[in-house]
């Protein structure tokens, strides 16, 4: 029995701060920065905007488009590296604000940028073991980046839910397999009761998301047999332009597959919602029958990848929620004070 | 029932009172009001007090039994005290409370009084206190305040009647006129439309000057059956009705954001009681929390058709020696706002008024006296009309 | 803000404007009600799950906030009216140049606010313009 995608919706602030604006404030130069980063500028919460108010919307939209009801979602498991309390589930706001209490479970997931696709791969192995009807798998964050430090141009705020079952007449899309690779790599963490997470700096590079997602991605090309061109599309985690770029690169993908899922010039990069983002993307513009290739990276480290395959049911659903590109334009910009204000970064008493 | 007549007066001085406490002032203005009377405390027959929060002020409850104390009505005497609450309309309460006893035969000297310390607190505290007022649980939560209830009042007249800002501020103006001439108010100095409209924007339309402020103060008056009142003085006023409305805690809930129905109704009530209408009412005393209260106040009440409220006031209908001099006391905008004790002073004013003891801010031949209370954002209306003849 | 068992005691209330339908008269109530207040104790009141279309009836925009609500200014309020009948207080996530009477709102879901930075998290529904 399969696994498939029933239903999914984005959801990004309409906030955005042009990475110039960043670099203005700590005096780096723009140009070299967004050519460095294929960034250009990054998405902003408003001031009452977090993890658990963006896993909403963007779990409201994926009810909403096929229109499911919500009753009968056996499990919501929200990933983020940003949940608004330490110990108390995101997940439980997400389920009682879609309606999907109380006779479900949920818990949230944590491992850095790749906890959104861990959920999916959960609710994957619920529905096909029959546990449950349907799942609901969120990466979502608002995602922190400490002033001055390189990640503050790309942190960026969004989230992406999908709803996983296992009824292939309600698949808009069906994941053939998964396959992941995981391995104890200290490349990029937050300690508890630390507001902005630590890097390695280049070390997050090679042995971290390079090493990962290129092992989870021909792991599953070769456990499937299938090759690069087979693909469509392919999404690869988009923590900036260049690391998903080289990384299909080397695995033998080419710009064109990647194009419509990199959404990351004027996102930036979602962390938990980054990889789901650019599926969604995908999943906003593919028709039946086109195959798309999907590896997430989260640090610390592992990499999960995906072979999924549109169905027919795409064009039902496609329009009755925004799409990632709808989500994306008309953004409003700020400055980088308003920017500190949104993010809390200005402490009043 | 029997007619009540008010034999004795007293309101502390209004206003930002750091060197005494709530005890001080009330008992300050109890034992003015006795005297003013010629009242001895073994006369006392029981004490109401308003009073909306000494919980959340001061954090001290059970008022009425402090004040019996500190008035030293308890240790020997034991007279019994009792506060009541209906928030801003609290003092207009007790005064009601007070007129059912005495109009009831059971008790024949009654002290009704009001007091709110409100500067032993933040401002924002105090705001957040006067908050509790609206309804916390679907207002509050939502970061409403009072003056951004006031303000969304205020912008739909704006919207339905066409009233404007600067008419708004006219009633601030005009109380503070006539609270140059209070030696209780708190702000004693003249004030320009554009001082109000250059003030800082507290909810938009409403600017700081179109609030009344936060005020330490105290008011008592005597009550007693009026067959007696000559007993103890030679101008004795007399309560012609008392009245009282409710309506939805929530400004939302309202059949029409613009009308105070509670208003309309105690209002009606109260005429209907007095056997008298607007055009026998010399002086009114109206619920100016902010400028647009007073608007709706008067329209409520009927002395102006709705939505002429402010066209009327901008002409001057308003001032001492206007159609109906509205606030003669400064009102809670200038005189200030304790809000325990502004249902009480308001009735100190219309006494003295009708007495003929106002001073420079005399309304001549006043005869007729009316007294408007609200509490919250208009879902308590207390309403008193008072004259000289019986 | 309020305590924890009072908050979530409407929370799904506040989640999902769910309020409540009188089977006798045919009323809605937003925030929901025990009692209808037209049918009193002849009212049948059951939930019912308002659509969130709206229209702004008044609002302002608050300079001085509430307290714990110091970091929003300034932030609109509105009574918005929903299409089912009643009307609720709630905050409008718009600039406030972009606000007028009679405009049409839809519900997001928000942070209303937090007791403090150890204390609970408030969320709740805000509007927007549709």
């Amino acid at each position: 029995m399969n696994a498939g995608i029933v239903s999914y919706g984005a959801y990004i602030p309409k906030y955005r701060i042009k990475v110039d604006e960043i670099a203005r404030v700590w005096g780096d130069d723009a140009n070299s920065l967004k050519s460095g980063l294929m960034v250009h500028e990054k998405s902003v919460p408003d001031f009452d905007e977090d993890t658990a108010t963006i896993a909403v919307e963007a779990a409201r939209y994926a009810v909403k488009r096929s229109d499911i009801n919500a009753q009968r979602l056996g499990a919501v498991y929200t990933g983020s590296e940003s949940h608004p309390y330490a110990v108390k589930p995101t997940s439980t706001i997400v389920a009682e604000a879609v309606g999907a209490t109380p006779v479900m479970t949920a818990a949230d997931y944590e491992f850095a940028c790749k906890a959104g696709t861990a959920a999916i791969q959960t609710c994957m192995g619920l529905v096909q073991s029959g546990m449950i009807d349907l799942g609901m798998a969120i990466g979502a964050d608002v995602a922190q980046g400490a002033p001055g430090d390189a990640l503050e141009y790309t942190a960026a705020a969004g989230g992406v839910a999908f709803i996983i079952g296992s009824k292939e007449s309600e698949f808009v899309a069906i994941i053939e397999d998964t396959y992941s690779f995981t391995t104890d790599t200290p490349d990029f963490w937050r300690r508890e009761g630390m507001p902005y997470p630590e890097h390695g700096g280049r070390f997050t590079g090679e042995p971290g998301y390079f090493k990962h997602v290129t092992h989870a991605a021909k792991g599953l090309l070769s456990k499937m047999g299938t090759k690069p061109e087979d693909y469509n599309y392919a999404v690869f985690h988009q923590p900036n332009g260049k690391f998903p770029s080289r990384a299909a690169s080397l695995l033998g993908f080419t710009k064109e597959q990647i194009k419509p899922g990199l959404v990351v010039p004027k996102l930036g990069n979602t962390y938990s919602g980054s990889c789901m983002m650019g599926i969604a993307a995908t999943l906003d513009q593919a028709k039946s029958g086109d195959k798309i290739f999907a590896t997430a990276f989260g640090s610390g480290a592992g990499a999960d990848a995906f072979s999924i395959t549109v169905t027919d049911k795409i064009d039902e659903i496609r329009n009755k929620a925004p799409t990632v590109m709808e989500l994306l334009s008309n953004p409003i910009y700020v400055d980088y004070a308003t920017y500190a204000k949104h993010k809390g970064k200005i402490r009043l008493a | 029932m029997r007619d009540v007549a008010i034999i004795g007066v007293k309101t502390t001085r209004f206003g930002e009172n750091w060197d005494v406490s709530l005890r001080d002032i009330i008992t300050e203005a109890g034992v003015g009001a006795l005297e003013d009377a010629g009242v001895a405390g073994e006369e006392i027959d029981s004490i109401i007090v308003g009073n909306m929060s000494g919980g959340q002020f001061i954090e001290q409850e059970h008022i009425g039994a402090l004040i019996a104390d500190y008035a030293g009505l308890a240790k020997e005497l034991h007279v019994p005290a009792t506060r009541v609450e209906a928030a801003c309309a609290s003092g207009g309460l007790a005064l009601r409370q007070g007129i059912h006893s005495v109009a009831s035969g059971l008790e024949d000297i009654v002290v009704a009084a009001g007091v709110e310390k409100m500067t032993d607190i933040s401002s924002s505290s105090a705001s957040t206190a006067l908050a509790a007022a609206a309804d916390r649980e679907w207002e509050g939560i939502m970061g409403a305040t009072f003056p951004g209830l006031y303000a969304m009042i205020a912008r739909l007249h704006m919207h339905k009647y066409g009233t404007t800002s600067e008419q708004l501020a006219e009633v601030a103006v005009k109380n503070h006129a006539n609270g140059v001439n209070n030696p209780i108010a708190q702000y004693r100095n003249k004030i320009s439309v554009d001082d109000v409209l250059n003030s800082i924007m507290v909810a938009d339309p409403l600017h700081i000057f179109d609030c009344s402020p936060i005020t330490d103060g105290a008011a008592a008056v005597i009550l007693a059956p009026a067959d007696i009142a000559h007993k103890y003085t030679d101008t004795p006023i007399y309560v012609k009705a008392t009245s009282q409305a409710s309506d939805t805690i929530a400004l939302h809930d309202r059949r029409d954001i613009t009308t105070l129905d509670a208003t309309v109704e105690a209002s009606k009530r109260a005429f209907k009681m007095a056997k008298l209408t607007p055009g026998d009412i010399d002086l009114v005393e109206v619920h100016d929390c902010f400028t647009i209260a007073e608007i709706c106040a008067i329209e409520d009440l009927g002395f102006v058709k709705k939505g002429d409220g402010g066209k009327f006031t901008e002409e001057g209908n308003t001032s001492i020696g206007g159609k109906i001099p509205v606030n003669t006391s400064g009102g809670l905008k200038a005189c200030g706002h304790p809000v325990g004790a502004t249902g009480i002073k308001q009735a100190v004013e219309v006494v003295e008024q009708l007495r003929g003891d106002a001073g420079k801010r005399q309304v001549d031949g006043a005869e007729v006296g009316m007294t408007h209370n609200v509490g919250g954002s208009g879902a308590t209306a207390v309403v008193h009309i008072f004259s000289r003849n019986r | 803000m309020m305590s924890v068992p009072r908050f979530w005691r409407k929370q799904v209330a506040r989640y999902n404007l769910i309020g409540t339908h009188c089977a006798n008269c045919g009323a809605y109530y937003y925030p929901p009600r025990n009692m209808c207040p037209k049918c009193r104790r002849e009212g049948k009141l059951e939930n019912f799950k308002f659509s969130g279309k709206g229209e702004v009836l008044t609002y302002t925009v608050i300079h001085t906030a509430a307290e714990g609500f110091e970091k929003q200014t300034p932030y609109v309020l509105a009574i918005v009216k929903l299409e089912e009948g009643p009307s609720l207080t709630s905050q409008i996530v718009a600039d406030p140049k972009d606000m007028s009477i009679g405009m049409k709102v839809r519900p997001v879901f928000r942070k209303l606010g937090e007791s403090g930075e150890r204390g609970m998290i408030y969320y709740g529904t805000k509007f927007i313009p549709e």
